[in-house]
């Protein structure tokens, strides 16, 4: 077999992933009488819902991949990344993963109320890091975020920076660590063009040095550039899995329809 | 199963197999309670950074900021002093009423705070628990963290007060450590275990302002101790004193002042704090690290 010389870094065997969405009662649901007849009645709780967002996702991720998940909004592609790197669990079936995959999206959620700064040193923090380190690392973040080009926002609280400028700043914070298994989410699609050559270049730097890496993004092209082989995800269930350039024929067909 | 594409698995192996031949562990898997507990340890800064970082996103908003952490207590007392030191007068038998009710107050507003922002400890930081990896109980720890601190500014106005209505400082009071201690092991499994109730009885929060109000009215901090025991007797009087807060309002009452009225004798109340504390923190601990695998969710 030619494989034998192949390492698996994450392997998905028939991956389900349930989410639980508390307190999204739609209208006529609202009222103290519905919620006693609810529980008289012993229905399920119309403001507990359940999102299955991965239906039975199986595949085997080799060391030196670069792997783009595509797929229409909602279709999973979230979800199934953030099952891989562990922070959501698995309702059914297992994920396999070599050492700890690191989850590297434009949503990490810090504190708004808190400078730049102090976000960075908390970021890096949870991500791990010594204090030692972090003071090390700090001034390249912000500098490599950009935050300080108009002006000293890092030491201002994160509520006054625009979309962009936070996106930056999570970003870089997320970068600044080496990975196993990387996974990166539309993270390339962040702040203005300079930024994003920037943070390109740097993406590439971290593929350099992790195993493997998962990449969801809508933009074609940086799938194309970057990732060799594809994986198209649709209503939580695989579509197609193959070579990047057979993969999204195949999807741009579909998404014409 | 619909269709799923399953890539090529070497010679025929299953996933399983695969997995295990080139060890890679199931993400999601729950740590041993040493390895859990190590890791818990390797997070110490970030606990310590996550919770200096609420306290002042909490009070950055407020033009007196950090003043409001020694403010808050005063004024707590404050108000009990106008109430039932100006308005009431009453003594209730106690010599030094004010003293004894702000012991009481501070005590157990120590506890009641831990309870409620313990049960917001996961369900509050969602989003950070889905953006990265650390140890969840880094959560409700950083809000122990949080309150201790509260807990110990406020005992400093405790004393002063304290020492304001006539008490001497005697060797007594260093007894107050190893109570102020206990109590803060007691409160980290009790927030802990808040923390992993509360992210899955979201009910609760809506029933914590009447337990806790219940637990108040059984803790003898407004009236003296002395009158359980003039109004019950039997079960309902054992159940009364077993109470975990009103052991740690006495002990501290008893470490601070002279003369006070103890529900039981000193000992037995050392003893009492020792098995609640063991009981409910190793308890507590072992029922968030239960849970720490499923804390992404909902």
């Amino acid at each position: 077999m030619a494989e034998t010389e192949r390492v698996p870094t994450v392997i998905s065997d028939n991956a389900h992933v349930i989410y639980q969405v508390h307190g999204s009662s739609g209208p006529g649901n609202n009222s103290p009488l519905a919620s006693l007849k609810r529980l008289v009645t012993n229905t399920k709780a119309a403001n507990v819902r359940e999102v299955h967002a991965v239906k039975g996702v199986s595949f085997v991720a080799y060391r030196g991949e670069a792997i783009g998940l595509i797929g229409s909004n909602g279709s999973g592609k979230s979800t199934l990344l953030r099952a891989v790197a562990g922070l959501l669990p698995v309702a059914k079936g297992k994920i396999y993963a070599a050492g700890q995959p690191s989850l590297l999206g434009v949503n990490a959620a810090l504190m708004n109320d808190l400078p730049g700064e102090r976000n960075v040193e908390l970021g890096c923090l949870a991500m791990g890091m010594s204090p030692a380190e972090v003071k090390a690392k700090k001034d390249d973040i912000i500098a490599f975020s950009g935050i300080n080009e108009r002006g000293d926002f890092s030491s201002l609280p994160m509520r006054t920076y625009s979309s962009g400028m936070a996106a930056r700043l999570k970003f870089s914070i997320a970068a600044a660590k080496q990975h196993d298994v990387l996974l990166i989410d539309e993270a390339l699609a962040t702040g203005d063009a300079k930024f994003r050559r920037r943070s390109e270049q740097r993406v590439r730097e971290l593929r350099a040095q992790a195993g493997t890496v998962f990449l969801v993004s809508h933009s074609e092209q940086s799938i194309r550039d970057t990732c060799d082989r594809c994986i198209w995800l649709e209503s939580g269930l695989i579509r197609a899995d193959g070579p990047t350039e057979d993969v999204l024929r195949e999807y741009e067909a579909f998404a014409r329809k | 199963m619909p269709e799923t594409a399953v890539a090529d698995t070497g010679a025929g192996l299953s996933l399983k197999e695969l997995a295990r031949r080139h060890g890679l562990s199931a993400s999601g898997r729950l740590p041993s309670l040493p390895e859990y507990t190590r890791y818990l340890w390797s997070y110490r800064h970030f606990i310590r950074a996550h919770s200096s970082a609420r306290t002042s996103s909490a009070l950055g908003h407020t033009r007196l900021g950090m003043l409001w952490q020694v403010l808050t207590p005063m004024i707590n007392a404050a108000v009990y002093y106008v109430i039932f030191g100006v308005i009431l007068g009453g003594r209730n038998g106690v010599d030094n009423f004010i003293a004894y009710l702000c012991a009481g107050v501070f005590v157990f507003g120590f506890t009641q705070a831990v309870v409620g922002q313990g049960s917001n400890a996961i369900t509050g930081n969602l989003g950070l628990i889905r953006a990265l990896h650390f140890p969840r109980g880094s959560l409700p720890l950083s809000v122990v963290l949080v309150e201790v601190r509260n807990y110990v500014v406020a005992l400093l106005v405790l004393m002063g007060i304290v020492l304001l209505t006539g008490e001497p400082i005697t060797p007594q009071w260093l007894l107050l450590i190893p109570v102020v201690f206990l109590h803060s092991i007691f409160n980290t499994g009790l927030t802990m275990f808040m923390a992993r109730f509360g992210s899955k009885v979201r009910d609760i929060k809506q029933l914590i302002p009447f337990i806790m109000r219940f637990w108040l009215y059984g803790s003898a901090v407004l009236y003296p101790v002395t009158l359980f025991e003039q109004h019950l007797d039997g079960w309902a009087l054992a159940l009364v004193e077993a109470n975990p807060l009103l052991i740690f309002i006495e002990l501290t009452r008893h470490s601070l002042m002279e003369d006070v009225p103890l529900a039981g004798n000193p000992t037995l109340l050392w003893i009492q704090a020792v098995v609640w504390t063991v009981v409910v923190s190793i308890g507590g601990y072992i029922y968030f690290w239960r849970g720490e695998k499923g804390y992404g969710r909902g």
